[in-house]
Formats: C-alpha cells, sequence, structure tokens
C-alpha cells in the first residue's frame, strides 16, 4: 500500500517535469495552427475580419502568385535536393575511408559552412554574384563571357545562385548525417564485399544506400520540409524579384502578412497550403521509404 | 595497380576541389572586411589595410554595439530556458515512462511537422496584444520548447542509469534533487551539445525577429545586415565586415567545439 502510494506520488513528479515543456508547445505551436485555420476562413484587411467561409481556399487556384511561389519552390525541391543529397553520400563515403588522408581537415572545411547563419551566406553569395562581383570578373576576366552577367535580376539566373546557396550551405550538414550513418555500419560488411571483388561503385549502391536507408528518408523529409518553407535565402538575395521570379511560399505569406495592408485571413488559407503539402510530401516519402 | 592509384588521385582531387568551393566564400568575407569596396569589386583576394577604415564606417552608420548585444541577450536567454524546460521534459519523458507520456511525447514530435509560415501570423498577433513585440521575451517564447529537443534529452536519457535514481531516493533526495544535482552534471556533455545547436539556431534567427523586432532599439545582427544592402550603393568592405562579425560567434564555436556540435546536429538520430 505504502509501495504504490510512493509510486503514485512519483508518477506525479514525472508529469511536474513534462508539463511545461508541453504546455509551451501547446499554446505557441498547436494553439496558433488551430487559429490559423479559423483566419483562413475570414476575409478582409487589417483587422477588419469577416466570416468568409472556404472563398479564401478557392481564391488560392487563381492567385498566380501563389501558383508562381508554388512552382518556384517545386523547381528548388526538384532540383537542389537530389543533388545536394547525392554530393553529401558521396562525401561521407569518401570521409568514412580510414585510409584517407587529412581526413580530420577535409571533414572541417566540408562541415565549415554550417557555422554561418542563412542571412550571413546569402549575403556573401549576393555580393560574389553582384553585376560588378568577383563572378562576373573572372569569367568576364577569362572570356568565359562577353559581358557581366546580371545573375540575380535574370529569372533562370536568379534561380540558380538561389539553389547553389542553399547546396553551400546544406551540403555539409547532410554529409554529418551521413558520415554517422556509415560509422554504425560494420566495417566487415565491406570487407567481405571487397575479398569478393566488388567495386567501389558497387559498394556504394549495394551495401551503402540500402544501409543508409533510415538515414537517407529522414534526410529528404527535412530537406523538402526546409525547401518548402524556405524564407532567409530568398529574401536576403532576390526578395523574389525579378518581379515574382523566385518568390517563395513563406515569403509570400510575409508579404501578404506584413507588407501593405495586411490580408491576414488570406494568408493563413495560404500558410494552410504549406502545411498539406508538408504533411503529403513526408506521408509519400515515408510510405515509399518504407516500401524499398 | 596504376587504374587503383588512378581513382585515388581523382578522389583527392575531387575532395579538394569541394573543399575549395566550401571554404572560399569564408575566404572572400574574411578578405573582404579588410578592403576597400571599390578593391572588392576590383577582384582583389588578398588581405588589405581598410580593416580599421571599415570599422570606423559601420560603428559610425549603424547601431553595432546595440545589435550584437540584442543578438547575444536574445540568444543566450533562449539557450538558458530552452536547454531547463525541455531537458526536464525529455527527463521525465524517459525516467517517468509510461502510457500516458509516451502519447504525449508522439503528440509533441507533430509540431516538428508545424511549418513556422503556418503559424507565424496569428503567433504575431498573439504577441502585438499581449504587448511582446520588441521584447527579449517575445524572441525566445515560440523556441523555448521544441519537440527536437526535448526528444534529444529523452534519447540521450536512455544511457542514465535508472539504478542511480532509485539509489538517490533511497538516500533522501527528491525527485527535482536528483535531476538538477545528479542527471545534470554527469549529462553535462548532452547539455553542451544541445546548447551549441540552440545558441546557434537562435543567433542566426531571421524570420520571427524580422516580424517582431519592429524598433531600431531591438535590430538584431541578421536584420542589421539585411538593412546594409536596402540602398542604392552597397559598400561592400562594411557588408563584408558586418556578415564576418555574425559568424564570428558561431564560427569559434564550431571550431572549438567540432565534436559537441556534430552530436548537437544529430540531435536524436542514431
Amino acid at each position: 500500500m505504502a509501495k504504490s502510494n510512493l509510486s503514485r506520488k512519483i508518477n506525479l513528479y514525472g508529469w511536474l517535469f513534462v508539463i511545461p515543456a508541453a504546455l509551451f508547445i501547446f499554446i505557441l505551436n498547436f494553439y496558433p495552427m488551430i487559429s490559423a485555420f479559423l483566419l483562413s476562413l475570414q476575409s478582409g484587411r487589417g483587422n477588419n475580419l469577416k466570416f468568409a467561409g472556404l472563398k479564401n481556399y478557392a481564391r488560392l487556384f487563381e492567385d498566380e502568385m501563389f501558383l508562381t511561389s508554388v512552382g518556384n519552390v517545386i523547381t528548388y525541391l526538384v532540383i537542389q535536393v537530389p543533388i545536394m543529397l547525392l554530393f553529401a553520400l558521396v562525401l561521407a563515403t569518401m570521409l568514412n575511408d580510414s585510409k584517407l588522408k587529412g581526413r580530420g581537415i577535409f571533414r572541417t572545411m566540408i562541415f565549415l559552412p554550417c557555422a554561418t547563419s542563412l542571412v550571413s551566406s546569402a549575403m556573401i553569395f549576393k555580393s560574389l554574384f553582384s553585376i560588378d562581383g568577383i563572378i562576373n570578373t573572372a569569367l568576364v576576366g577569362i572570356g568565359l563571357l562577353v559581358e557581366p552577367i546580371s545573375w540575380l535580376t535574370h529569372p533562370v539566373w536568379a534561380k540558380f545562385v538561389i539553389i547553389l546557396t542553399i547546396t553551400w550551405r546544406w551540403t555539409g550538414y547532410n554529409t554529418v548525417f551521413y558520415l554517422a550513418g556509415l560509422q554504425n555500419i560494420n566495417r566487415n560488411v565491406y570487407e567481405a564485399a571487397r575479398i569478393d571483388g566488388a567495386s567501389a561503385s558497387r559498394q556504394f549502391f549495394s551495401i551503402t544506400i540500402p544501409l543508409l536507408k533510415p538515414v537517407i528518408l529522414l534526410t529528404t523529409i527535412m530537406s523538402t520540409n526546409g525547401t518548402l518553407q524556405l524564407f532567409d535565402e530568398v529574401r536576403t538575395l532576390t526578395n523574389g524579384g525579378p518581379g515574382i521570379a523566385t518568390l517563395s511560399i513563406s515569403q509570400y505569406i510575409y508579404n501578404l502578412s506584413f507588407m501593405y495592408n495586411p490580408q491576414f485571413g488570406y494568408a493563413a488559407a495560404v500558410s494552410y497550403a504549406i502545411l498539406v503539402m508538408v504533411a503529403v510530401l513526408s506521408f509519400v516519402q515515408i510510405k515509399m521509404g518504407g516500401k524499398r | 595497380m596504376n587504374k587503383r592509384q588512378g581513382t585515388v588521385i581523382v578522389k583527392y582531387v575531387f575532395l579538394i576541389i569541394i573543399c575549395l568551393f566550401s571554404v572560399f566564400p569564408f575566404y572572400f568575407m574574411v578578405v573582404g572586411a579588410t578592403n576597400k569596396s571599390v578593391d572588392i569589386i576590383k577582384g582583389r583576394l588578398f588581405f588589405g589595410t581598410f580593416l580599421f577604415e571599415n570599422i570606423k564606417t559601420l560603428a559610425t552608420n549603424v547601431r553595432l554595439g546595440n545589435a550584437f548585444w540584442n543578438s547575444l541577450r536574445n540568444a543566450l536567454a533562449n539557450t538558458v530556458a530552452a536547454l531547463l524546460v525541455c531537458s526536464l521534459a525529455g527527463y521525465g519523458f524517459q525516467i517517468y515512462r509510461d502510457k500516458g507520456k509516451d502519447t504525449l511525447m508522439g503528440l509533441l514530435l507533430l509540431s516538428m511537422m508545424v511549418p513556422f509560415a503556418a503559424i507565424m501570423v496569428p503567433l504575431f498577433r498573439m504577441f502585438s496584444q499581449a504587448k511582446l513585440l520588441d521584447t527579449t521575451m517575445g524572441f525566445i517564447l515560440p523556441t523555448i520548447s521544441t519537440a527536437f529537443l526535448i526528444f534529444f534529452f529523452r534519447q540521450s536519457s536512455e544511457s542514465f542509469p535508472i539504478e542511480t535514481v532509485q539509489a538517490a531516493r533511497v538516500d533522501g533526495l527528491g525527485e527535482f534533487g536528483i535531476f538538477f544535482r545528479i542527471y545534470v552534471p554527469i549529462m553535462a556533455p548532452t547539455f553542451a551539445a544541445a546548447a551549441i545547436v540552440t545558441f546557434m539556431n537562435a543567433w542566426n534567427n531571421y524570420l520571427w525577429p524580422l516580424i517582431i523586432m519592429q524598433s531600431q532599439d531591438s535590430q538584431t545582427m541578421p536584420l542589421l545586415i539585411t538593412g546594409l544592402t536596402a540602398g542604392y550603393t552597397t559598400d561592400y568592405g562594411i557588408l563584408m565586415l558586418s556578415v564576418t562579425i555574425t559568424t564570428l560567434p558561431t564560427l569559434i564555436l564550431f571550431f572549438t567545439q567540432q565534436k559537441r556540435f556534430v552530436e548537437g546536429v544529430l540531435g536524436s538520430v542514431k
């Protein structure tokens, strides 16, 4: 009897440990999510909001700015994420080789970009690729370009610079995950494959990729979510321009809410579109990752 | 044998090229901070003598000290608060584990799927009603408790022996006493790793301060940097100097604590 009293008391303490953290998440994450949904059912400007039903959601499909921003983000996603993850995988495989000389230095240099903020990295690339920047000077200097390219005000090149910046900033970050995953794979597996005469590329596709599948799935989901929520880099590099050629969904929400005359209701509807995309894409990736 | 040597050389060349790509922007940034804007535009890639001149100009044009202090205060407050709240929870979820708490943990993990853009509008309205705009409290509240950090502490607590807790109870130590006097010192490396990621995230946070830090007084470093290119002509020397200053604290953390940094990035992935 006394014992069960004690364990009940202890169990009560357990709740005291977890409740503050849970309250923070409920009040500052779940509650705003619900109120964003309620907000998305209202329309109007400023704080002058009226119930509008699903009108905001219908508006999404006719809103060219929204559709362009979705298209932009999907472009970034489809091009950038696979390239980055492949690079990270190859780099992690190379860094995991114990015979590699200077492993520590290579590793430090590859991880280094994770130590900058997104705004800082975007600012550095903005300077590198400005019209009078060093990239233009160099390319014109060696004769690859006749005249400087205005990288950041060209609809295609601006996307290229954004993708390059994200890849620079995040490849090392993903390498950290793959390297940790590789270190958990028993070295004997590779030893046996080598004795059987499997080439390096064969080992990569038949051992590394299958055994790293859970980590690859995790990084794919993280990168997908990150790209869908892209904001800092685009706002710093191009501010969405030229026109709306590089606008991201998060930046569109920001513009709707905090620039000009705020349309909070419609902004909330757009934000639910991101939420749905994140949920659907994560679900699809988990399903696909689980099957193979 | 020759073919083998060939692949080894290709490998090193590849790695060196990637590393140059990785490091060059940093080099450009640091060198830029020491040069005149016109020289940077001309493509000068060597250290110059204009550093003090740049510092002087930057300090007279913007409120550098103010922004640096704001960033530092916000990030430190965020780190202390997040570590306290999330380590308590992670410990609680693991040591007092039962069905109810597992369900709650699962629910909290769902918050990782919520994009910040999806909640920023209601959060902004809540915070402006609560008069939390332009305050450190307003800055830190949304990131005090994160599922990532709670989960990180829960997973790390798996290696913490439950027998220690039971022995301490027999010795008459209270539940919170066990946490603060035994768990925290033993788990110091976990706390260090968690502190590094939390500090870096807070230090680098851009979107949330952009929304709530509306007065000049509460400006943080990332906001200061982006403000520098708002005019017609950009002074690249000053811009690179401010980027260098912003990156310095996180770079120092990275170089001195690389092992903890990696642990923090990995979080609970094992």
